[in-house]
């Protein structure tokens, strides 16, 4: 039971801008919701999935972005209020549908909301989604803070119903993954029925078929859709200003960027020089509004993240109406004032507003910083990011990482998207040499299986979690078979979504509420496709390892390598040790191993630690997990493992 | 206007710590005593890949007045909790002042640096020094030792927020903290968390 999905209308609670969202989505009636994991969003369907099973809701882990917004879209074209949830990454992948979708509009309210991840905190890049609202002409909406997230999705809902348009509203890590107080408003009950109309013409956006031809009149209709979202925006009260009425300094900001520049004029005191304008309808911008806080300034800081995005909406809003309200100085992304790259922080919206203003301030004494730096360089030696103790992968790129230099022809391993990713790092021995969007490793697997008639004779590997697997591996998969690329697929099946939290994906016999669902079998996939398939488990080292050297010496075509053990956070692996482990100390050959320490050295479980006085290899209790897996790895047999009764 | 229960308004805790030590679930249990107080509370914090072995750092930001970003600006912590101690170091550096108090856990957790013999983990008498340079107080327990005695590791997360309540710069009530946790846990673990928030009390008296 959770007490997001109960009325509890004027209470307050805490909670994280992902369950604010969620809670509003409630309290707008949504009957569907659709997603794929992705941080830093999840919690945003995990919450609603959990919900449903107390109210009248469907959601679902859908196999990818595209195929969530489809679902959702499905309701809205039925009568119903659907949600869509994912990381920005996921907006890339649907982007094909969501311009048709911005063509053939919608019915049932349709809200996309998109977390992006400013700075990469949990990504492989930085990139936004703002931009789509502009690309294919939608509205977009940025929630302030934790309160206005939950509202503003009501407040989405809402308006997407009014003018029959998909609307996205942006989050940030920041938000999402912050908390702060919500006061609840009232849950509606559900009594919605879905039907689809189709009976009338193509013309007729309510009766007729949902479709973007024909494409002038229907672009002309959207253009009108926009028109109207704006009239709306002009008195929207998620945009608010605070502060003197002719300030010195403007700060234009959305999102997180607005609690940073509130703390900013804070700290620096100016209360009466600067003023705030927090936008909550990003696009299109509001002129009305704009022209009457722009023009009370001369000087416009554009606090935002991560491109500016903002920035140039509001210069081109600023060169329209310069014959009214005259010509304005402008600082941010631009011009240097804030950086281009990264996450903003209170720190560097006041290093900009006191370089503008010509104020000094510091943090703490010089002195102090000074020293406090000194100290940290000696005394916090820098933590990489590393596969938890006991995690499969560990074992997995062990075996893949010897077997490739055993090989001996230079092979390489291709990279995907999950916790295997940090096999790029000395975690993962550097096995992987390329990463790029989700699936890529094997597309670009299939693609350098193909260069051997120009030279090419290394051999060509992929690898690839459960999740991945289904999400967009499967058509660069069936594209390597079809076209005889000579590649050797690793999947490594942890039974779930391990980077984000063990959501569940089709290959599992649960879904998102927790449900019995018919689940995909990987190998049986890909042997009907007609790749050689063997399946392995990681931790048993010498039957992995001399199965992938068969796979790369004796096969040609596809092959793929099924390397299953269940991820060593998964809730029913957390609380058993398989094995108690211990080193023998006399065994242990210490400094003068041949193997050069070859278990903190190289392998480096965390679990793992040298004794510095005793100059051996110890294990940590409080760490390791008793996977078992580096008795396998000591050449003298000095770690020993022994069954949990 | 009521006065503030806090020491500062807004009181800028740190709870730093390594990814799996349970730093997510010692600042949403903060936060809501907090919150149950009529406080407001803004909790900052970053997961997902960083859960991985990583540096993780939860802010909190707790006010009688208003909402505050997420992120303490630099120098403003009041207070930081470390469930391990090279990271007390870590944000010192950053969010520390000559005004902040300190709370450390002394139980190591080498980074893979450490273990491989690149780097070098400093003695825990340097690092007492050090943080108590950098601190106007710090506390050093050994929560994690404690914690294993009760039975799990884990536990010493709590440990640090009993800890915290024994230090009294914020307002937190024993029933508070028994009325949050006991939200979507079984009783026995209830019991279990309510004993290491008393050791964790009773460990700050002692030091
Ligand atoms: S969460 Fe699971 S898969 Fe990810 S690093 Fe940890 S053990 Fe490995
Ligand atoms: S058994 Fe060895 S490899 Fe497995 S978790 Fe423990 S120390 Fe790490």
């Amino acid at each position: 039971m959770s007490y997001l999905a109960d009325d509890r209308k004027n209470e307050t609670y805490l909670l994280m801008g992902n369950e604010a969202i969620a809670r509003g989505a409630l309290e707008a009636g949504v009957s569907v919701a659709a997603g794929y994991p992705g941080t830093p969003s999840s919690e945003i369907i995990e919450t609603l999935a959990e919900a449903s099973n107390q109210r009248k809701l469907y959601v679902e882990w859908s196999v990818n972005e595209k195929v969530a917004m489809e679902v959702a879209a499905a309701a809205s074209f039925a009568g119903l209020r659907s949600l869509c949830v994912m990381k920005q990454n996921g907006v890339n992948v649907g982007s094909d549908f969501l311009l048709h979708l911005a063509g053939s509009g919608t019915r049932g309210g349709l809200v996309l909301v998109h977390c992006d991840d400013p700075g990469a905190l949990s990504s492989a890049n930085e990139g936004e989604s703002r931009h789509f609202a502009r690309l294919v002409e939608i509205p977009l909406l940025e929630p302030g803070d934790f309160q206005e997230a939950k509202d503003m999705i009501k407040w989405a809902f809402a308006l997407s119903e009014e003018i029959k348009s998909l609307v996205m509203v942006r989050s940030v890590t920041r938000l999402s993954h912050a908390s702060g107080n919500v006061t609840f408003g009232q849950l509606p009950e559900n009594d919605s029925k879905a039907y689809f109309r189709h009976g009338g013409t193509f013309l007729d956006p309510l009766e007729g078929p949902l479709i973007s031809l024909p494409v002038a009149y229907k672009h002309g209709q959207q253009q009108e859709k926009l028109r109207q979202a704006v009239d709306r925006f002009e008195d929207s009260s998620f945009n608010i200003y605070s502060g003197p009425e002719f300030p010195e300094l403007l700060i234009v900001t959305s999102s997180a960027c607005h609690l940073y520049s509130k703390e900013a004029i804070n700290l620096l005191g100016v209360e009466d020089r600067v003023g705030l304008l927090k936008l909550g309808t990003t696009w299109p911008l509001p002129p009305k509004l704009m022209r009457k806080q722009m023009g009370r300034s001369d000087k416009i800081l554009v606090v935002e993240e991560v491109i500016p995005f903002l920035e140039e909406n509001v210069k081109i809003l600023v060169a329209e109406l310069a014959p009214e309200i005259g010509i304005k100085t402008f600082f941010g992304k631009k011009e240097g004032t804030l950086p281009k790259v990264g996450e903003l922080n209170p720190d560097l919206v006041l290093d900009a507003v006191s370089k503008i203003l010509q104020i000094d301030y510091e943090p703490a004494p010089q002195a102090y910083i000074k020293r406090a730096g000194e100290l940290a360089a000696v005394a916090a030696p820098g933590r990489d990011l590393i596969f938890c103790p006991g995690c499969p992968h560990r074992a997995s790129f062990w075996s893949i990482h010897n077997i490739l230099q055993m090989d001996g022809r230079d092979g390489f391993v291709c990279g995907d998207i999950g916790c295997y990713s940090l096999a790029m790092l000395p975690t993962g021995f550097g096995t992987l040499k390329t990463l790029h969007a989700m699936g890529s490793g094997t597309g670009l697997a299939s693609g350098f299986g193909k260069l051997g008639r120009f030279g090419m004779d290394q051999p060509v590997l992929a690898v690839c979690g459960d999740s991945t697997f289904f999400h967009a591996v499967l058509p660069a998969l069936v594209n390597a078979v079809h076209h005889k690329s000579n590649i050797t697929l690793v999947v490594l099946d942890n039974s779930g979504t391990a980077m984000t939290g063990f959501q569940s994906h089709p290959g599992l016999p649960v879904d998102a509420a927790g449900k019995e669902a018919p689940s995909i079998d990987i190998s049986g996939v890909c042997e009907s496709i007609g790749a050689t398939v063997k399946v392995c488990d990681p931790f048993k080292l010498e039957d992995t390892q001399s199965t992938l050297l068969n796979l790369l010496e004796k096969e040609t075509g596809v092959k793929v390598l099924i390397l299953r053990q269940i991820c060593a956070l998964s809730p029913e692996k957390k609380s058993k040790k398989m094995y108690d482990m211990k080193i023998d100390e006399t065994t242990c050959l210490g400094e003068n191993c041949g193997c050069n320490r070859l278990c903190t050295r190289i392998f480096k479980c965390p679990g793992l630690i040298w004794g510095k006085e005793e100059k051996v290899a110890k294990i940590d209790d409080v760490i390791c997990t008793g996977c078992g897996v580096c008795a396998s790895i000591c050449p003298s047999g000095a770690i020993i493992k022994k069954e949990v009764a | 206007m009521e006065k503030t229960p806090l020491a500062s308004d807004p009181y800028n805790l740190v709870i730093t710590g390594v990814g799996g030590q349970g730093n997510v679930m010692a600042s949403r249990v903060l936060g809501n005593m907090m919150s149950r107080k009529g406080l407001n509370v803004t909790i900052g914090e970053t997961f997902g890949a960083s859960q991985r072995g990583g540096s993780v750092m939860s802010h909190l930001r707790i006010s009688s007045e208003t909402s505050w970003s997420p992120q303490i600006p630099k120098g403003k912590a009041h207070m930081i909790v470390a469930l391990e101690p090279i990271e007390t170091v870590r944000v010192l550096r950053d969010y520390g002042g000559p005004e902040t108090r300190v709370i450390c856990n002394t139980r190591p957790i080498h980074p893979v640096g450490v273990i491989s013999g690149d780097q070098v983990y400093p003695s825990l008498e340097e690092l007492r020094n050090w943080i108590k340079e950098l601190t106007a107080t710090a506390w050093f327990i050994d929560a994690t030792d404690a914690a294993v005695r009760l039975g799990d590791p884990i536990f010493g997360n709590i440990m640090m927020i009993g800890a915290l309540a024994g230090v009294g710069d914020l307002p937190m009530d024993r029933s508070d903290f028994e009325a949050v946790i006991s939200q979507g846990m079984p009783k026995p673990k209830v019991e279990a968390n309510l004993k290491a928030y008393d050791m964790g009390l009773e460990l700050i008296e002692a030091v």
